[in-house]
């Protein structure tokens, strides 16, 4: 157990900067996500925490203590790899042993046993200890794999991309174990990857990272409904949100050559007369927009449905407002709306995203 | 412009069955995705029709002419591997003129046929740039246009995304989509990836062993699978499997006995009609259902099943409730962003007996036709 602090950490390779006057501090027993694109620095900050990599500048504290000159292995930290790193001819009890059995830790067995006992306990694999890892379920080699980590009581687990190499069954499986064994184990959980839906459903904090920066740290709901930038906003959420550059005339929005037209609501038209924009950019969710048959307010769109996905439990439907521009809306599959047809777009202006055009940064309302 | 006919297709590998006995006909202009998990005779179906290997029986049909012993370079498709291999060295225009150029098609014509296929890409901007210089997406748009310069027949492609990040993966199939609305060329995709065939597929071919499962429209194979392999295969997340056994009451309701929790629900009238028919009464089956067809209530409702809640998972716009039946059992509920159960919590369960499907556990067939 512990909290991790990152104090302007920087790292270069070469030209590169992987990682850019970052600050984190990630609280005991978060389980923490950092979120991004390939090259976003999510690794090497990983690999910063746990001292395979040293940085050029900057601090790292584990409990307030700081642990710059400290080796990996001094460091307590544990990195859990994905399951498949089981010892296969092993009982699932020798492989919570193995790391315990190190010559340099030279412990009792007595000791040993106690330990591995505790730890079946608390990760409920108590019934599985003398069976051997071949004929376990997905969940129970998870359990096991982070099994073997714990049993070093480290302080900080750390991983990267563990799923990414199931296929898709086995990682929606594995999402769900991973979230309930951290809500278990109570412990810190520092994790990394490049899908959004990962870190939608098991983070308690997100960290969105871009070219070595950290663009936005905040609960999934925070970062989901309030994102703090244009990248942000486009990166979390399946399927993405729609972005457009408008022009503020009074209180409507205009987007392309009066292709679409919103009204903004009265707290939107002071927020933006107060920072006095008159361009901006637009973001709505796909969920945030109501595909209809009838007209039904000033929001509502004229379109044609340029082509649907099936997603199984919902549509996403392709709308063409005019030649250049498409929006995304989701709607649910019982309402078969077919390619060519004339719809109206109902946008929910009160769920809008408005970021300003040059920074590209929230404007709050 | 090409319709695609396989009839009876078998091709080995040594001892194994790679294709069994495939049977299929990719109407002109469609958008057919092959589907199934690695090894199951996808890509050996892609590359028997593209000419790449020749199936050990059976025949290959284009536009009614046998193609089945004509070379690759005879059948008039274009082969997209990985949307990436460009050029380095030759600019856009190039790197799309290229196929045309080694033709030795007039300069006119190449011009033409570019400005084409730059037109559908909307890639009019990037021209003069380097492959290097390019956003992933638009090396995409690149590999693809020079794919549609030669004007192929059909087109296959044989996972083309697979290897890139989800954001980048979800922003191609909808790329990949629209360009088939645009150009309307046959199309056979092969892929693993569920998502990408439901999002994608006019219709979706799913494969598994060798042998053809299911053809039909996402929404038919999403809602009506034939077999517990294609319900399993499709979704996200993925269906419920319920052990239950069926009996009557006294009343003659029709009832089914969820066997690990030992609760009984009623089912609908065309339910009850299907299970007498088929002689389901006091046997065992299994109930499939998937996510948002789950009912969930927070309070405790007549006839529900009691269970308690082991994960939540908030992605946004929906959620997912992963409940605990029994000690081995899960079941995933999909519910509306606004219903957050605290983990622990007990939470009661129905069906809506109106899309559930039914297997029977002995061929794993489903009985619902």
């Amino acid at each position: 157990m512990a909290d991790v602090k990152l104090s302007s950490i920087t790292k270069s390779f070469g030209d590169i900067t992987a990682v850019d006057d970052m600050s984190l501090d990630i609280k005991n027993k978060e389980f923490f996500v950092l979120l991004g694109p390939t090259g976003a620095g999510k690794t090497t900050t990983l690999r910063i925490i746990s001292g395979l990599e040293k940085q050029d500048k900057g601090d790292v504290f584990l409990d307030g203590q700081n642990v710059n000159d400290m080796g990996p292995a001094l460091r307590d930290v544990a990195f859990v790899f994905q399951y498949y790193t089981l010892y296969p001819t092993f009982t699932v009890r020798q492989n919570l042993e193995f790391p315990l059995k190190s010559r340099m830790r030279n412990l009792p067995q007595d000791e040993i046993n106690n330990r591995v006992d505790q730890v079946s306990k608390v990760l409920n694999i108590e019934e599985l200890l003398d069976r051997s890892t071949l004929n376990l379920s997905g969940g129970e080699m998870q359990r096991v794999a982070i099994g073997r980590a714990i049993v070093r009581t480290p302080r900080v687990f750390l991983m990267d991309e563990p799923l990414s190499n199931l296929d898709a069954k086995l990682r929606e499986e594995m999402r769900v174990e991973l979230a309930r064994i951290h809500l278990e184990l109570e412990e810190t959980f520092i994790y990394v990857t490049h899908d959004q839906i990962e870190a939608m459903t098991m983070a308690d904090r997100i960290g969105v990272l871009n070219e070595g920066r950290i663009l936005q740290i905040g609960k999934p709901d925070d970062i989901y409904e309030r994102p703090a930038c244009v990248f942000v906003a486009r990166f979390v959420g399946s399927p993405s949100i729609n972005t457009f550059e408008a022009v503020i005339d009074k209180d409507k929005l205009v987007i392309g050559d009066k292709d679409m037209i919103c009204c903004l609501s009265r707290e939107q038209c002071r927020s933006l007369e107060k920072i006095n924009k008159k361009k901006i950019i637009f973001g709505i969710r796909p969920e945030d927009i109501e595909v209809t048959r009838d007209e039904k307010d000033d929001n509502s769109i004229r379109s044609e449905v340029y082509f649907s996905q099936s997603m199984g439990a919902e549509d996403i439907l392709n709308l063409s407002i005019s030649r250049d521009i498409l929006l995304r809306a989701i709607s649910p599959p019982k309402i078969l709306i077919k390619t060519g047809e004339k719809v109206f777009a109902n946008i929910n202006m009160d769920r809008a995203h408005l970021f300003d055009a040059d920074t590209e940064n929230r404007i709050k309302c | 412009m090409a319709e695609i006919l396989l009839k009876e297709i078998t091709k080995r590998f040594e001892k194994t069955i790679a294709v069994n006995d495939l049977n299929m006909k990719i109407s002109d202009r469609e958008f057919l995705v092959l589907l199934g998990p690695s090894g199951c005779g996808k890509t050996t179906t892609l590359r028997c029709i593209s000419g790449l290997e020749v199936p050990d029986e059976g025949r290959i049909y284009i536009d009614g002419v046998d193609v089945t012993t004509k070379r690759a370079s005879q059948r008039d498709i274009a082969f997209v591997f990985q949307l990436y291999a460009l050029y380095p060295h030759m600019n856009v225009y190039n790197n799309i003129a290229f196929p045309l150029v080694t033709q030795r098609v007039p300069k006119q014509k190449v011009k033409e046929e570019v400005d084409r296929a730059v037109k559908i890409l909307r890639i009019g901007h990037i021209l003069k740039k380097r492959p290097r210089e390019l956003a992933g997406g638009d090396q995409q748009r690149v590999a693809l246009g020079r794919a549609l310069v030669r004007r192929p027949k059909a087109f296959l492609l044989d996972e083309p995304i697979g290897t890139l990040d989800a954001k980048f993966r979800e922003e191609m199939r909808a790329e990949l989509k629209r360009l088939h609305v645009d150009i309307g060329a046959t199309t056979v995709y092969v892929t693993h990836d569920q998502v990408e065939a439901m999002s994608m597929g006019d219709r979706i071919a799913i494969m598994n062993l060798g042998v053809l499962q299911q053809v039909g429209t996402p929404t038919q194979v999403y809602r009506n699978p034939n077999n517990l392999f294609v319900a399993n295969f499709i979704g996200s997340p993925g269906m419920n499997f319920v052990k239950c056994l069926v009996h009557k009451d006294g009343a003659g309701k029709v009832l089914v006995n969820v066997v690990s929790v030992d609760q009984s629900l009623e089912v609908s009238d065309k339910l009850k009609k299907i299970l007498i028919d088929k002689g389901f009464i006091d046997k065992e089956i299994i109930l499939g259902v998937r996510p948002e067809d789950v009912i969930l209530s927070l309070s405790r409702k007549e006839g529900y099943i009691d269970t308690s809640v082991y994960v939540v998972e908030a992605t946004g716009s929906y959620n997912i409730i992963d409940v605990i039946l029994s000690r081995k059992e899960k079941l995933r509920v999909r519910t509306s962003s606004a219903v957050e159960p605290a983990v622990n919590e007990r939470v009661y369960l129905n069906f809506d007996m109106d899309r559930i499907t039914i297997f029977d556990p002995g061929t794993e067939n489903s009985i619902m036709e």
